[in-house]
Formats: C-alpha cells, structure tokens, sequence
C-alpha cells in the first residue's frame, strides 16, 4: 500500500486507450466496472477532441459479480464489433477487472470474429500508462505487421506518437517537414494517425525514428531483430539535438540533402545581448525521462543556465537520468512522490523550475517561475496555434517558452534598484504577467481592493446608501475578483431605488435586477 | 412563461412508463463525490483504499487539477497486497498512521472503499472500528464505499452521509435536519430561510466540522436537499426520523414548495409563510425571467449522471419554457423523485440506467436544442452540432434556492446564447 496524493501517471489501460485513441479503426474492448470512463474525458476535454475514444466499457456492477461478467464482456465485445465495424479489436482488463479474472483475451478469441482480435496484459498493480502504450504499440506491431520488401526510395517510419501526448500533434508535423527536406520519405507514422491495416505495412521502412521512446521503444526494438530496421537514437528537442539527429539521418539513410537552417533562430536569440541575464540561473528540471534528458542539455548548452537538480517520474529511466546526472554533478531524483519534488525544490531553491503541469502548481506555492517541459498534460498543453517542442522550430518555441516566466533583463535589474518601490518589486512578479502571481500577492491586492472601495464610498459622499452590517457580511463571500463589481451594482440599485440603508435584501434584490 | 406556472395535473411523470436499459454506462463512480465533500466537511481527510485508477480519477475527475494540499488521498494497493503477502489491515494501520502525523489537523477519517477493495473483500469496517479506537477521541474513522460496482457519481455522497448517520448521539428532542451537502453560501441562505420562518432547533447533515454536534430521534424531522441521497434517507428513517417529502428546491417553485413542505410540518401560518418568501420568490421569478429568455419554447434532452435530471427538467419545463424530450437519470427512487414527478409535464421518456450508444441513437434521432451529459459526451456531440450543457457543472455550482435560481437558468442558456453569439463555425 501507497499513500498518494497526485500521481504523474495513470493506470496503464489508459495508456492503451492513449494508442486506440490515437489509433484509427481500431477498437479497444476494456473489461472495467462502472466509472471507468471518466478515462473519456482525458481525450474529450482536455485535448479537446471531437469524437469519443473509439473504446467500450462493459461496465461491470456489483449484482453481476456473482453471475455472469465474463458473458457480459462478450456481449460488449460482439455489440463494439457490429456497431463499430473496426479492422481490429484490442482486449483487457483495467485494475478490477484483472482481479476477477475473466481472461478477455481468452473469451474475445473464442468468438469467432472476422478481425484480428490482440489480447493485452497490462498489469495494473505494477506497472503504469507509460508502460501501457509502448505495450500495447508493441502487441499491434507483434500481431499486425509482417515482413515486406522494402520501398524503393529511402523511407521511415515515426513512431511513438499517441493522444494525449505533451505536442506529439506537431512535433510529427515538424519532423516530418525536416525528413521530406532530407529527402526521405515516411511510410507511416503509428500509433497516431494509423490504421491497422497501416501498421501491416510497417516493414516496408528502411529504419525507423523513434520520437517517443517511453511509448515506442519496444517496438522499435522488436521492429530492428524482425524487420532489419534500425531506429534512431537521438531525440531532435533542442538546436544540438536536432544536428545530431539529422547527423544520424543521414548516416542511416545516406542523404546529402542540403537543409536551409534560417529558421533556426533560437541560437542566435540566446546569444543576444539581450539573453545576459540567463547566464547561469539555477533550475531544477523535472518530468519524463526523454524531456528531462532534452532538457537539461539545452539548459546548460543552448540557455546558458545551471542545472541545479534533476529527475524523472519513470523509472523505466531512472538508469539514463542517473548517467545524465552525474555527467551534471547533481543528485537525481526517481520519483513519482509529488511531495517529495515538491519538498526538494523547496531545499534546493532554484531561479527557475522545468517540469509538468504538477511542478508548474509547486513553482506557485514557492513563488519560483516554472515552464513545462512534459507531460502529465492539462488542457493548456494542448494549444491552438502550431507549437512543436522538435525540430527548430521547437527549439524556437522552448526558447519562448521558458523565457516567457521570467523577469526580463532590465526590469530585472530596475527590481534591484529600487526594492522598496510599492508596486514595482520584487514580490510583484513580471509586468508582462497579469494573473500569474504568488498567493501574498493576491491578497496585496485584496487589500488594495479594500482599499479602492473604501474610497469610493468615501469619495461619493451623501449619495450613497449605508451598508448594514449583516450586508456588508454577506458581500464578504463574494470572491474578492468580483466583489468590487457587486457592490457598485448593489448601491447603483440601491440609489435608484431611493433606498438610504443597503440590507442583505437589497443585495440579492440587485443581483436578480442585474441578472444575465 | 414563469408567471403562468401550469397547475398540478393528472399528466405529471410519476405513474410514466421508465426506460430501463443496461449497458455502457457512461458516468463516475462515486469516488468522484470526494472532490466536493473534502471541502465542505472541513476537518476530514478521505482516505481511498483503492488502485491507481481511482487516484488517477480523482485527480482528472473536476475536468481540473486542484493542487492546493488536498484533504483526499490514495493508498493505492500493489501487488504484494493482493498477493496475501503483507497483511491489508496492518498495511492500512501503517497509512494511515502515516497520514495522521503529517495531518495533524484531520478530525474526521473516512476510509473509502473501491472497486478493487469491494472486490479482494477488504474488510475496511473492521478497519475503522479498529483505528477510532486506536485515536479516539480525537479522530473519528468511518467507512463507505465509493466503488464503481456500488455506486454512480452523486452516491458517493449518499454513501458518505449514511456512513454518519448510525454514529449519531440519539435524541428525542423535536428537531429538523437539512441533509444534502451544500456551498456555504447557499446553506447560509437556507438557514436564514427557514429561521426567518420561526423553524428549529434547525441540524445541518453534513456539518462542517466535526463539533457541530447532530443527534437524531423518534421526533426529528428531516428534508432533503439533493436528490441523490436514497440511502441517507433509509438509514434515517432507521434512526426513527421522519422525511418531509416535497419537491426539490431549485427554481422558484421547487424552493417554495420545498420550504412550504417544512413550514406545514412545524405549524408555520400562510401569513408568516408569505411574508417571509414573498420578496424572495419576486426576485426569483424576476432573475430567472431575464436569464431564461433562451430558454422558452426549446427542448431539452437528459443523459443521466446525478439524479438531478428529474428535478432540473421540472425547473426547465414549467419555468424557464421548454420541453423534454428525455429525461434519463441513473436511478429513480419514487420516495425521492415522486414530487417533481408529479409536477413534470407528461410527455417526455423518463428512462433509468443507461445503455450509452443506444441513448446516442436517441438523442440524434430527437433533435434536441440542448442535451445536458457528462464531459465525455459534450465535445463529441458539439462536433455534431448539438448544443450541450456538461452536467458536473450543476452539482459544482450554487444552484439551490431562491437566489440562485436565476443563475440556475442561465447555466442552462449560456450554451444556446454562446451558439448563437459565434458567427464562425468550427472547421
């Protein structure tokens, strides 16, 4: 038993549901009781997707745990099948399903269906969502590709892309641009965006890109020992990387394609005159192996930063974070415990912190600016506009990105000139920043909220009706962000009623009378 | 429209032929409740004895992370639990110790059943009795289930608020209950309400702390102030209380029929009756008048997920104008849904559980200006073109009683004027 607050990672059927999702025509039947499917709405709000997870549930309830779960899980399957109509069907079981032990696997492939049906043993009392979808990426490949001839130009696949992943969406796109400029071509890009019947044809590659390892590194491997294909080593997020994975490109694929760089303009922003102020600011950087790897790179040799501490949730690289730290001189930290991140940031103190969307709420609590840099994702991660963390075009976007908390050069040093200032110091954050402030912030202005109210009343002399005190308590529990509003609406009414004392009556009656 | 409410007729819901059907169901499971019970109980901490599913859950359940120190948490089991090789019930006494030495403030410890302890037979009752003998008297432990296989959404807090309800100190005094956790806002307003009435000694189930003290007896009296709460109800009735039944107070009507249930009760006169809710109920029919202008004259659609669906669609229909089309609620229990029944329009399909891809097939077929589902379903239906209100919303915001009741339907219209507002479709 574990005591958890928050966790980094979910159970590893959604890791598959992150493949299926990704996925299409594809089918996943998960034996899960009822509830399970907030699962949906991971997909469905935060990446905001316009279809629901092509995902059934057989929703198991405590009366049918004497009878018949395991008819209940056929029936579900045979229904996904009829209405769905996918080219193949995955199976398993979330965490309670696998302790009643009803073999779904088993059970899907006594049913006589005319598509591949891939069992998935997902062990949720061990293992985590990571391990979920390399999983189950690896089983689809296992059952689904053969060997093939190779094509004729030079190609590759992409693999490790899933839904719900921190930018896959456009890291794709960028990689894809910068092979198509190399002149290679992708054969196909899984899990996202394929069918099964693509993944059938995976063989047909000449070596593969692997993007994510901690989704698609088993199947990388697999895919060298059965297919002769190798795979990339080199994950392109930063300017030094990305060279480095072209370098490897090219070795691979024996393309001399010239490449246009100019894009490139992270390099030349950070050594602007203007980037000084980077110059060895202590950060702490935090998230899944492969961001944290890429980042702690790019820190140190492309920002100019000190990496003060480093580690990863995934102990799947806790071995890479070790190697990495050492070659850092710093302690690595391997693990998924959010208070134990949190209660070492707080020792170490950084300027700045790089990690999720959980450090991200820590940074708040401490008052330390913080960029994300990895999943888990929130709906912010998921934005409009095209925002790649690969290639140099991602590199430009890092750039932005983690600048973007920070006190800029010259304010910063106007900060230290003049730390007495009411409304310009230090405590107040970066004036490029409108909410993002630490709590002591918050309640200045509170207080000088109050303050402005108080005037108000006072600077509006006779007019203005007596606020009695039980009113005066109840406007309290308004959140102070919208207080000021209703009281001017409630005295506004107040006056034009022609009311000299303002009740808890008058309060409510103006916030019907302003009703929208 | 609000100021032509239709009488009481024979056409009502109750006696309604009800859909039942059995399939995916695409709702939470009662853990979810947790997300609003650990802040209104101030001083308890719920502790999940579950896997990593129901932390994960937790955690995406608000649609947000809420990473303020939470007073919830996980012990999620691993391997060697199920394997028999550590000891459950010494594993939980170790956590929980654990948790009561960094929360030094905790009075309360409810103990939560999941799926996978409902399953491996975690026997967390022994546990509880165990561990509040163990900190008594300064902590409390209880125990309920949250499991997906025994409850749906809102449950959780039924399940929660019955746990409390046999540890009650006993008492013969003639007293009322309000049970139905509550924004504080909102409580506040209702005890106005009903002190202005001249009703009491007046008890608040849950209270927010574990120093208010509740007793319960032959002659206390209850009222429900959420739909959902069937087992409370029961274990209630155990105790030897009496439930006022009435409709449930959203809107105008379902609030003064709510309070004129109770003021009957306690003998309260049609004068003092009237003169205490008539400014009220005016500000009421006028504030959900300005709001529910979107509203008159369009249909509706219900997916179920808290049992709110019944009393909501009573709201929409006979005071904000529209009409039913489906009402779909996860249980119907007649003891609790039997007044806003009654008052509902014939006319709608009143179904219960749910089979999510047939009742998909429904609603396309039926067309309707507003559906109100889960956020699973939402985006998928917007994309379709179908205005949606997500449900989760209504059990999150301040929506009871008169003050509210203008906010309540325009929760309801925002989505029809959002669409309207948008001159640019989605691509």
């Amino acid at each position: 038993m574990k005591l958890t607050v928050w966790t980094y990672e979910g159970p590893p059927h959604v890791g598959a549901m992150r493949v299926a999702t990704g996925m299409k025509k594809l089918h996943y039947v998960l034996h899960a009781p009822q509830g399970d499917t907030y699962a949906d709405l991971l997909f469905t709000m935060i990446e905001r997707r316009d279809h629901r997870p092509p995902v059934t549930y057989t929703t198991f309830q405590a009366r049918d745990l004497g009878a018949d779960t395991a008819g209940l899980f056929k029936q579900a399957c045979q229904d996904a099948y009829d209405r769905f109509q996918p080219e193949a069907i995955i199976v398993g079981a979330s965490c309670t399903a696998e302790l009643i032990q009803d073999d779904p696997g088993g059970l899907a492939e006594t049913m006589g269906l005319s598509v591949p049906v891939i069992p998935l043993e997902l062990p949720s009392y061990q293992r985590k969502e990571n391990f979920g979808a390399d999983e189950t990426f690896f089983q689809l490949v296992k059952h689904l590709a053969k060997p093939q001839a190779k094509t004729e130009r030079v190609s590759c696949n992409i693999i490790g892309p899933t839904a719900l992943g921190f930018r896959h969406r456009d890291d794709v796109a960028e990689i894809t641009n910068l092979l198509f400029e190399l002149g290679i071509e992708v054969n196909i890009t899984a899990p996202m965006g394929a069918t099964p019947s693509d993944i059938a044809q995976m063989g047909k590659a000449h070596f593969n890109v692997l993007l994510y390892p901690e989704t698609g590194e088993t199947a990388a491997r697999y895919c060298e020992k059965e297919f002769d294909q190798p795979y990339t080593k080199t994950v392109p997020i930063g300017a030094g990387a990305t060279h480095d994975f072209i370098a490897e490109i090219r070795a691979l694929s024996g393309s001399t394609a010239l490449l246009d760089c100019q894009g490139l303009r992270q390099t030349w922003w950070s050594r602007s005159v203007d980037s000084t102020y980077l110059t060895g600011k202590r950060v702490f950087i935090f998230g899944d192996g492969t961001h944290v790897k890429a980042a702690a790179r790019i820190a140190r040799d492309e920002m100019g930063f000190e990496v003060a501490g480093l580690g990863c949730y995934n102990r799947e690289y806790a071995r890479d974070i070790r190697t990495i730290s050492k070659e850092f001189g710093v302690e690595a930290l391997i693990t998924d415990d959010y208070l134990l991140v949190e209660k070492t940031i707080e020792a170490l103190q950084p300027e700045m912190i790089l990690g999720t969307q959980m450090e991200r709420h820590i940074g708040k609590r401490l008052g330390i600016p913080c960029a994300v840099i990895s999943a888990p994702v929130h709906v912010q991660d998921f934005p409009a506009r095209y925002s790649p963390q690969m290639g140099f075009e991602g590199a430009n976007v890092i750039f932005d990105t983690w600048i973007h908390p920070l006190v800029m050069g010259l304010e910063e040093h106007l900060l230290h000139m003049f730390r007495e200032d009411f409304e310009f110091n230090d405590a107040a954050g970066p004036s490029h920043h409108g909410g993002h402030q630490p709590s002591g912030i918050a309640s200045n202005l509170v207080r000088k909220a109050a303050m402005e109210e108080q005037s108000s009343v006072l600077s509006a002399g006779g007019d203005v009706a007596i606020w009695l005190a039980e009113a005066e308590k109840e406007l309290k529990k308004i959140p102070f962000f919208v207080r000021g509003k209703a009281r001017r609406n409630t005295e506004t009414y107040a006056t034009s009623q022609g009311l000299s004392e303002i009740s808890v009556d008058t309060l409510y009656e103006a916030k019907a009378f302003y009703a929208r | 429209m609000t100021e032509h409410i239709p009488p009481l007729s024979a056409t009502g819901c109750r006696t309604a032929p009800v859909l039942k059907q059995r399939g995916q169901r695409e709702v939470f499971c009662g853990l979810t409740g947790i997300i609003w019970l650990h802040r209104k109980i101030q001083d308890a901490f719920f502790l999940v004895v579950g896997s990593r599913t129901c932390a994960h859950l937790l955690q995406s359940a608000a649609g947000v992370m809420i990473f303020a120190e939470p007073r919830f948490g996980t012990a999620i089991l691993e391997e060697a639990d199920l394997a028999g090789l550590k000891d459950a019930q010494a594993e939980l006494d170790r956590t929980v110790k654990e948790l009561l030495a960094r929360r030094p403030d905790i009075r309360q410890l409810f103990l939560v059943g999941s799926c996978p302890s409902e399953v491996i037979k975690l026997d967390l009752n022994r546990a509880a009795e165990r561990l509040t003998q163990t900190y008594a008297p300064k902590v409390r432990v209880l125990e309920y289930s949250g499991s997906g296989i025994e409850t749906t959404f809102t449950q959780g807090e039924d399940a929660c608020l019955a746990a409390m309800v046999p540890v009650l100190p006993k008492t013969d005094a003639r007293e009322l209950i309000v049970v139905g956790a509550l924004p504080d806002v909102v409580e506040d307003q209702m005890v106005a309400l009903l002190t202005d009435l001249g009703i009491g000694p007046l008890r608040i189930l849950p209270a927010r702390t574990i120093e208010d003290e509740i007793a319960v007896g032959p002659n206390t009296v209850f009222a429900l102030t959420q739909p959902f709460l069937g087992d409370t109800h029961a274990a209630l009735i155990r105790r030897g209380a009496r439930h006022i039944a009435a409709p449930f107070p959203f809107g105008e009507e379902g609030t003064t029929d709510w309070l004129s249930a109770i003021a009957e009760e306690f003998n309260i006169s049609r004068e003092v009756f009237d003169r205490v809710t008539e400014a009220p109920r005016r500000r009421a029919r006028h504030a959900i008048r300005q709001a529910a202008a979107p509203l008159n004259d369009k249909s509706v659609f219900f997916f179920p997920d808290s049992q709110l669906e019944i009393p909501l669609a009573r709201f929409l229909s006979r005071e904000c104008g529209m009409t039913a089309l489906e009402v779909g609620s996860p249980y119907i229990h007649d003891a609790l849904h039997g007044p806003d029944l009654d008052l509902l329009p014939g006319g709608p399909q009143i179904s219960e559980g749910q089979d999510v891809d047939l009742q998909l097939d429904r609603c396309r077929a039926a067309h309707p200006d507003l559906t109100v589902c889960g956020l699973g379903l939402a985006n998928p239906l917007e994309a379709e073109g179908f205005a949606t209100k997500w449900a989760i919303e209504l059990v999150f915001t301040p929506v009871h009683f008169y003050e509210q009741a203008g906010d309540l339907a325009a929760l309801f219209a925002r989505p029809l004027r959002r669409k309207s507002i948008l001159k640019v479709a989605a691509e």
